[in-house]
């Protein structure tokens, strides 16, 4: 039996630590209440004034001159162009590269240098990557291009998906491989139609993440492809994102331009959002 | 260590002078061993005393991990599979491994058993359906997944994924079958089950059976191996070495006074 003091001592504690739990409850509550505050607000100021500006004419006419009517048609083109250009480019780079280093090299010197110096291109402000890109594919060429926007975008999509798929076969069970090598696998074989497989998700998850990432980017594209006012679908020259006409017409004073700014700054978040939603019913769906 | 009286049989694998490195770390010291063809052999021991690491040898598993290193023989129907210039893939095509953990590949119960035997042969449709359904039967699967062969394997319990793991490596008829610890995951029933299955699979091949549970050893296997750090301390049959096992040690860790 417990005696009486040790009994009162023991709920004279359970009280206190009840107190600090039911604080630290509070303290978390509302620090999510604090972050869930700017994000409705900004999602809600994106729908509210981006609807306002969303009519027919903005999906197909063509961006207007101040005070004109038009839509985002060439915008939402050249996003459409360059973000899907660039993930076609850096997704099985950043695939082959991610497999080397998890099944290939995991510790050799090199394998830890290329870990490192992926690193920093992951967390590199994506104006550098611009900047980079002007001084090689733009300068040189005394025009801006939509291919020099496609390197830009790649070299934002590559370090993501690198480090992504390393990451997603790395979390693959060794005792899956062995199972596989134990058969008589090639290598090869264990790869593609094992460790991926059993990544695929993971690896699809990152792609679409990084895809998300790229649709949004405007300091890359600002010293690269530039923006256009008009059609076009010619690589070499100069072409219309919506970053960058948020960018344009968002600062400019004109009502319809801003406008019009809003109406894209709404397509691209529903871009994401309906990104994310993918990758998280992906992961999920296993 | 004493010799058993294994005459009568055909030897399967010859292990002859083997010694084994993780990096610098001596595992198996000099290993003599005669695994009889068609039979259950069993190796028991502490862990840690080098008895998984001598079943890796058998399929060449260790060679994913470059550290590791063998020095010695061992002998496949008379010729040492360690000095093969023979791909090693066609090696394990003959000796089979089924691990500790049941590991279903991420595919339909079908296709984790098509998937081996399409390595290494090339079957009709009807052919191939024949040989995944022999396989299930050989390894007690098939009433219990017969409806569900395009469902995904990881959608098995831990007993039936680990009979699924026999059946696909029984599937590329091997010659030899290397059991790591097999029950050591699944609950009492499904190792019923199994052991049921490694006695059975005693009439076509020469399973070679690694287990913690000296039950398990005295059960189904008819020779034993007792190793300790890295020794072959005893080789027998399972009778005697259970009976009267000739080193103390032997009769020290089987009758549970020591491990």
């Amino acid at each position: 039996m417990m005696s009486p003091e040790v009994r009162a001592a023991r709920s004279a504690k359970f009280a206190r630590r009840n107190a600090v739990n039911q604080l630290a409850t509070g303290l978390a509550l509302s620090a999510m209440a604090f972050g869930l505050i700017w994000l409705f607000w900004i999602l809600w100021e994106t729908i509210h004034l981006g609807v306002g500006g969303l009519t027919l004419s903005t999906l197909t006419e063509m961006t207007p001159g101040p005070n004109e009517d038009g839509g985002l048609l060439n915008a939402i083109y050249g996003s459409l162009m360059m973000v899907g250009l660039a993930t076609f480019v850096g997704t099985p780079v950043g695939v082959m590269a991610g497999i080397y280093l998890a099944e290939y090299d995991r510790k050799s010197w090199f394998a830890n240098v290329t870990r490192f110096v992926n690193d920093i291109l992951l967390s590199a402000p994506s104006i550098v990557i611009g900047l980079f890109v002007y001084s090689i594919a733009v300068h040189p060429f005394h025009t801006f291009s939509a291919v020099a926007g496609v390197l830009a975008l790649s070299l934002i999509v590559i370090p993501v998906v690198i480090r992504t798929t390393e990451n997603m076969l790395q979390l693959v069970p060794e005792g899956l491989r062995e199972a596989a090598y134990a058969l008589g696998t090639p290598k090869w074989k264990v790869i593609l139609s094992i460790t991926l497989k059993a990544a695929r998700t993971g690896v699809i998850t990152g792609i679409l993440l990084a895809v998300a990432r790229i649709s949004g980017e405007t300091a890359p594209l600002l010293f690269t492809a530039l923006s256009n006012q008009f059609w076009t679908s010619s690589l070499t020259q100069p072409m219309a994102s919506l970053p960058v006409t948020i960018f344009k017409f968002a600062m400019s004073p004109y009502e319809n331009w801003q406008k019009l700014a809003w109406a894209g700054v709404f397509l691209i978040t529903l871009a994401v959002l309906g990104l994310n939603i993918m990758a998280r019913v992906l992961t999920r769906a296993k | 260590m004493q010799v058993a009286d294994t005459q009568a049989l055909k030897t399967k694998l010859s292990v002859k002078d083997l010694n084994f490195y993780y990096g610098k770390f001596h595992a198996l010291k000099g290993i003599n061993l005669e695994i009889p063809e068609k039979k259950v052999t069993a190796f028991i021991g502490p862990s840690g005393c080098g008895k998984s690491t001598l079943l890796r040898i058998f399929n060449r598993m260790f060679e994913l991990y470059p550290e590791q290193r063998a020095v010695g023989q061992v002998l496949l129907d008379g010729e040492d599979l360690l000095s093969s210039k023979e791909d090693v893939a066609l090696l394990r095509a003959k000796v089979g491994m089924v691990f500790q953990k049941p590991t279903p590949f991420p595919m339909s119960i079908f296709d984790n058993i098509a998937f081996g035997v399409k390595l290494f042969e090339n079957l009709n449709a009807t052919d191939m359906e024949e040989r995944v359904e022999w396989a299930l039967r050989k390894s007690a699967l098939w009433t219990e997944v017969k409806d569900k062969l395009h469902q995904s394997g990881s959608g098995l319990s831990g007993g039936q994924q680990q009979r699924l793991c026999i059946a696909r490596g029984i599937a590329i008829k091997p010659e030899v079958l290397l059991l790591d610890e097999p029950c050591s995951a699944l609950d009492p029933i499904s190792t019923a089950k199994v052991e049921e299955l490694i006695v059975e699979l005693k009439d076509d091949y020469t399973v070679v059976i690694v287990t913690h549970n000296m039950q398990q050893a005295a059960r189904c296997s008819d020779f034993t191996a007792y190793m300790y750090l890295g020794d072959l301390v005893e080789f027998g049959p399972t009778e005697q070495m259970f009976f009267k096992p000739s080193r103390k040690e032997t009769e020290d860790y089987i009758t549970g006074r020591f491990g």
